[in-house]
């Protein structure tokens, strides 16, 4: 049985989607059969993100309402075999994610996959809640400011009280923390908060901090999971990331500004 | 400063601009039982007839939990607008599903608590949510902040209720989650977040930071205290006698101190 791993925040722009789309990447290139599922009906990205767009027939709706099939709505990715993408419709509203159609999905998918990654929309409307709701892991997206932090805060308790796994007293959904959009430098100079204080405000295991970093743009236009960007250091964080998802100790990295040498300081200046 | 906003009996601390107190009223309930508006309206009307002053600048509760779930939505807005023909003022439902919540905030009326009693199962949980009941409603007992007025749908079911009350939770509560501890006391050894809500008939325990809302003596008792290892809260309260973060003395945060009242003055002590 597969395990369902919700990428979840509360608030948007905080990178959910990035993160759905490196960790899956990350995980099938480690040779783990996933899927990644964009719940976000009506305003769907992750194929954007994923570079597949030009390839989506049929979509996650169609499949839950049965007029098309898994197989034909499942978009293997060009670079890694076991990675599949299960795209949102553009053109419904989130509605028409049914719990039961969901369920009935995750269920389908779970006897042929290791992983599925739900990418969750922003909010706690019903399509957040649907992305949650059968999670077995949660990763929340925060980035380093007291809005965002507060939303994920929110979001921790719905994950305690309105999942499957809450409602029916199993073991608690496991809750991770990913520390987005990190500027070291602003941290050393008290202009943001320091992943001490997110983790003292939300108590959670870190499983990575990924800093600001012009590569995440730049692989979004071009639709390449910025987890591939290996040169880059939000490429690094996310690789880092998804081998302590695995159970790696890997130390943090990108936590402190880089200190500059004489010479390229003299140079770059 | 240190007494602002304490009491709402001491006319002499100077305060003076308004008292926030916690009251009861019984009020007209409308439940609706059938959803066409044209058969209410003439139902209405005929009882409106027979005793006009009765229902004149009466407050009312619109209860829609009884209406049949199958049939065509009722029109919110109409019914809304016959009852302040007849004179009437609704100004909150309950029992209100998802789309009745929100035109029901659309037309700005309260979203009252629906009651637990009927998904109730255990006398602990009873006892822990019946206080909740709005019914006779209960004016802000809480001092409840706008954001508050519509419940929370993930108010923390109570866990270790057992027949004496008593709760003790283990992991953090979180921004938006809400917990009350029917006829006892509370304990929490986690980090409470700020925007979560502890309330308790008895005392509060908090060993950890306490960044959220904490309401002892929620029935009254005057005697419970909060006791807290790190206070960092937005509100405290004992019996009604809150003061807000604002209130609290620098010297007082994030240190350990316990929270008791003293002549119905609120006071912190360092512990």
């Amino acid at each position: 049985m597969a395990r369902i791993i919700v990428i979840t925040s509360g608030k948007g722009g905080v990178g959910k989607t990035t993160t759905a789309a490196a960790l899956s990447m990350g995980l099938a290139q480690r040779g783990k059969r996933t899927v990644v599922i964009d719940f976000d009906v009506g305003l769907r990205n992750l194929d954007l993100i994923m570079g597949c767009e030009r390839r989506v027939v049929y979509d996650f709706i169609n499949v839950i309402n049965g007029e098309a099939n898994l197989n034909q709505a499942l978009i293997r990715d060009k670079r890694c075999d076991s990675l599949y993408v299960l795209p949102a419709s553009q053109t419904r509203d989130k509605d028409a994610l049914t719990r039961e159609g969901v369920e009935r999905v995750l269920n389908d998918l779970g006897d042929n996959y290791d992983f599925i990654v739900c990418d969750s929309p922003a909010g706690i409307e019903h399509g957040a809640y649907m992305a949650m709701y059968f999670a077995d892991d949660a990763i929340v997206v925060t980035n380093p400011e007291v809005s965002s932090v507060r939303d994920s805060d929110r979001m921790l308790g719905i994950l305690s009280s309105r999942s499957k796994r809450a409602e029916e007293s199993m073991e608690p959904i496991r809750e991770y923390l990913l520390l987005t959009r990190y500027d070291p430098m602003r941290v050393a100079n008290g202009e943001m908060l320091s992943v001490d204080d997110v983790q003292e405000i939300l108590s959670l295991k870190l499983l990575g901090v990924v800093p600001e970093s012009k590569a995440v743009l730049n692989a979004s236009n071009a639709g390449i999971p910025v987890i591939l960007d290996r040169e880059s250091d939000a490429g690094q964080a996310y690789g880092d990331m998804v081998s302590r998802y695995l159970g790696d100790d890997v130390p943090h990295r990108f936590l402190h500004p880089e200190k500059k040498g004489l010479l390229s300081r003299i140079f770059k200046g | 400063m240190a007494a602002k906003s304490t009491s709402s009996t001491n006319a002499s601390d100077g305060a003076g601009t308004f008292e926030l107190k916690a009251a009861s009223f019984t009020l007209p309930i409308i439940r609706l039982l059938d959803s066409d508006i044209e058969t209410v309206a003439s139902r209405l009307g005929a009882k409106v007839e027979k005793a006009p002053d009765f229902f004149r600048n009466t407050p009312v509760v619109i209860d829609l939990s009884d209406l049949p779930r199958d049939r065509a939505p009722i029109a919110l807005p109409q019914l809304v607008g016959l009852l302040r023909g007849y004179g009437m003022i609704p100004f909150g439902v309950r029992g209100a599903n998802a789309e009745q919540t929100a035109a029901a905030e659309a037309l700005e009326l309260a979203i009252l608590r629906e009651s637990y009693v009927r998904r109730t199962k255990s006398v602990g949980e009873l006892a822990a949510e019946t206080e909740l009941e709005p019914d006779p409603v209960t004016a802000p007992k809480t001092a409840q902040a706008p954001e508050k007025a519509q419940p929370s749908a993930e108010t923390t079911q109570p866990r270790a209720a057992g027949q004496s009350g008593f709760m003790l939770i283990t992991k953090p509560v979180r921004s938006g989650q809400r917990i009350y501890a029917a006829g006892g006391d509370l304990s929490i050894i986690a980090p409470v977040s700020s925007g979560a809500e502890l309330m308790a008939d008895g005392n509060i325990h908090v060993y950890g930071p306490l960044r959220g809302r904490a309401l002892a003596g929620m029935s009254g008792n005057m005697e419970a205290r909060i006791f807290c290892h790190d206070l960092q809260a937005e509100l405290i309260s004992i019996a009604g006698h809150y003061r807000v973060s604002e209130g609290i003395p620098n010297e007082l945060r994030g240190v350990p101190v316990q929270i008791f009242l003293d002549q119905k003055i609120l006071r912190i002590e360092k512990l």
